[in-house]
């Protein structure tokens, strides 16, 4: 029970930090807007609270509503998304290295967008790119797991097969980006980076919302059978669970999640490796708590990163990937050395 | 017979080499490839041969046979059978810092670059090691695998942040990051054969050694092996040869995992064969893929890299399903 008191706590921490990430990175920028009056500017959205909060200059409130605030609610959704979607692939797999990054997902999803980009570009609506990534995703990830099944898929099977899958994918996409207009080029490489600029409410955000809102619940729900993965294949059955059934199930929810925020986002890396690391570290490793906290912390992490990647280097804006993997691989190689022995 | 079928495996080279100079958008008779050296005219078709042809096939083979042995080398002494300079984010590395020294130090000239790619390769070729060998259990392959893979996905986010920040060298670096041996010339062999020659040199002599510790440490030491310091002489071989192959032609993939494990089947276990039928025939391959290449989108090429990397697919799925006796 202490446990699970020190969970919500650190939720409820978790979830100030992250709010208070929101209203500074909202306010930061080439224009700095004061925190109050991004506060102000939020809570007027809410009809009967208007006349007590007072009004925002009209200039700042169109910056804060029209230009600030969907890039971050993009960055909130995607680095939830990446960050469970890692979580959960680290379950099965039964490594804590695993991520979305080194196993396919990301590349198939990035291939699915660059022939999108080659193909359709200037007849399709760009609309249907995230679909594309989403599909690419998919089929990578089926690929992967029919090719590591044999009587059964197995973490190690899925790893070894799942990077040199990557590094194919990877290589197909480069190809395609090189053998196609330099125009092009730049917005296949900048989407395999990842990057959250530009983002608008009605594309990206509420593209991405009701897959975040309806599998992020679906993946808490199934937190029992994501531990009982983590025990092992032989306790797991041996205590009647149907293994590779939960597995396969995992698996798609997770490629489901990354696929979501990576068609919105791009490819935007070390989210869903270290967000669940820090997680496991905070409340232990029962995925029921490790679930909610990664996704805060991955909300965190990307909203921090963003915000670095678009006002450190004023006025140019460097896309959020290149940072998520500048914090990410430090982190992640300081983890290792501190895990050495388990 | 083993010596045999490396000599047959060198004719073939050799064939292909010659396969390489011969087609490709414009198909040169034999008799004139003859010509260019021993009557050379300056005529077109002699131009093309002296000065593109023939230091292709030669980079090819130069580049396709040291990322063979440096894949080899790195099996035994990771105790990985997918080990390669490219899983294990050697060739990552040593493509950041040429693209970071390119871009942001204004670095040029062929030397440098050499350079530069042999200091990137052992920088991310230590960290790796270093990682993967941590804790009380050693060095698994599941640990290092994904070690490796974590740091090359690393280092290709920085090179591409670093690409889309500097448009001016974009489409240049972006042909040579998948790995690519068209329109090089003699200089750049120039710049890179000595180092892959002595990888090359002392990964031959360490065969013998090699054999011992590819038994496991326990016996390597027991036999009186220093295993520490075999790893880390293996390990400067490694470097060497995957470094120079990097600054030739750009992280070239899975060359060093394919051509190890045929190897293995054909001549089995004993490293004093292993390395030079490695040599041989993953220059044959690295030519061979290159010569196919030219003709999948002709008249445009597939960088070699993208052959290679597709070719090594079913090669994983072979290893992790062939199960737990190979790892």
């Amino acid at each position: 029970m202490r446990n699970n008191r020190r969970a919500v706590q650190v939720s409820f921490i978790l979830l100030a930090i992250c709010a208070a990430a929101i209203v500074v990175s909202t306010g930061a920028g080439a224009q700095f807007i004061s925190p109050l009056h991004v506060v102000k500017a939020i809570l007027g959205q809410v009809p009967f609270l208007k006349e007590i909060v007072g009004h925002v200059p009209r200039a700042e409130e169109v910056v804060i509503l029209k230009l600030r605030l969907p890039r971050i609610a993009a960055a909130v959704l995607i680095g939830a998304a990446l960050a469970v979607a890692g979580a959960i692939l680290q379950g099965v797999i039964r490594n804590p290295l695993a991520s979305p990054d080194v196993i396919g997902i990301t590349e198939g999803a990035s291939l699915g967008a660059v022939l999108f980009i080659f193909i359709f570009t200037g007849t399709v609506s760009i609309h249907w790119m995230p679909v594309f990534a989403i599909i690419g995703a998919f089929v990578i990830s089926g690929l992967l797991y029919v090719f590591a099944w044999k009587g059964g898929v197995s973490p190690l099977r899925l790893v070894l097969i799942g990077i040199g899958i990557s590094a194919a994918v990877k290589s197909v996409s480069y190809m395609l980006i090189i053998s196609g207009p330099l125009q092009l080029a730049d917005r296949s490489l900048t989407f395999m980076t990842g990057t959250i600029y530009g983002m608008s409410w009605d594309k990206d955000v509420l593209t991405l919302l009701p897959w975040v809102a309806v599998l992020l619940p679906i993946a808490w729900l199934q937190s029992r059978s994501v531990d009982i993965q983590a025990l092992g294949d032989e306790i797991a059955s041996s205590v009647g669970a149907r293994v590779q059934l939960q597995r396969l199930l995992l698996i798609g929810l997770s490629v489901a999640l990354a696929g979501a925020a990576i068609s919105i986002g791009g490819a935007i890396a070390f989210i869903g490796l270290i967000a669940p690391h820090m997680a496991r570290k905070l409340v232990g490793p029962a995925f029921g708590k490790v679930l909610p906290v990664s996704a805060l912390l991955g909300a965190i992490l990307l909203l921090l990163a963003d915000l670095v990647a678009r006002t450190a280097f004023l006025p140019r804006d460097v896309p959020a990937g290149v940072f998520t993997a500048a914090i990410g691989a430090p982190f992640f190689l300081y983890q290792l050395y501190r895990n050495r022995n388990r | 017979m083993r010596l045999f079928g490396l000599i047959v495996s060198l004719l073939a080279l050799a064939a292909a080499m010659m396969g390489s100079i011969t087609f490709g958008v414009t198909d040169i008779p034999i008799s004139t490839v003859w010509d260019s050296f021993v009557a050379f005219n300056g005529g077109n078709e002699h131009l093309i041969i002296r000065t593109a042809r023939l230091p292709r096939a030669l980079i090819a083979a130069a580049v396709g046979g040291s990322l063979a042995v440096a894949g080899a080398v790195m099996q035994v002494i990771t105790r990985n059978p997918i080990a390669s300079p490219s899983t294990l984010g050697v060739n990552a590395g040593a493509a950041f810092f040429i693209v970071m020294a390119a871009g942001w130090l204004g670095v040029s000239g062929l030397q440098s670059f050499t350079w530069i790619a042999l200091i990137g390769a052992a920088v991310s070729g230590g960290i790796v090691f270093l990682l993967g060998s941590m804790g009380r259990d050693g060095m698994t392959p599941v640990k290092i695998t994904l070690a490796g893979a974590s740091m090359a996905a690393f280092f290709h986010s920085l090179t591409q942040g670093l690409m889309l920040s500097d448009g001016k060298m974009f489409d240049q670096v972006l042909i040579w990051l998948v790995g690519s041996v068209a329109g090089r010339d003699m200089a750049q062999l120039a710049a890179v054969w000595p180092y892959m020659a002595a990888g090359m040199v002392i990964a031959l002599l360490l065969s013998r050694q090699l054999n011992v510790l590819s038994m496991g440490d326990e016996i390597a030491q027991g036999l009186g092996q220093k295993i520490v310091y075999m790893r880390m002489i293996s390990a400067a071989a490694v470097i060497l040869l995957a470094g120079g192959s990097v600054a030739a032609a750009g992280p070239i993939a899975f060359v060093g995992i394919i051509i190890p494990h045929i190897v293995r089947h054909l001549v089995g276990n004993d490293y004093r064969w292993i390395l030079p039928y490695s040599a041989v025939l993953g220059a044959l391959l690295l030519v061979a893929a290159d010569l196919g290449s030219r003709y999948i989108a002709m008249p445009k090429e597939v960088p070699v890299g993208v052959m290679t990397a597709i070719i090594g697919v079913p090669f994983f799925v072979y290893i992790a399903r062939k199960g737990r006796k190979a790892l």
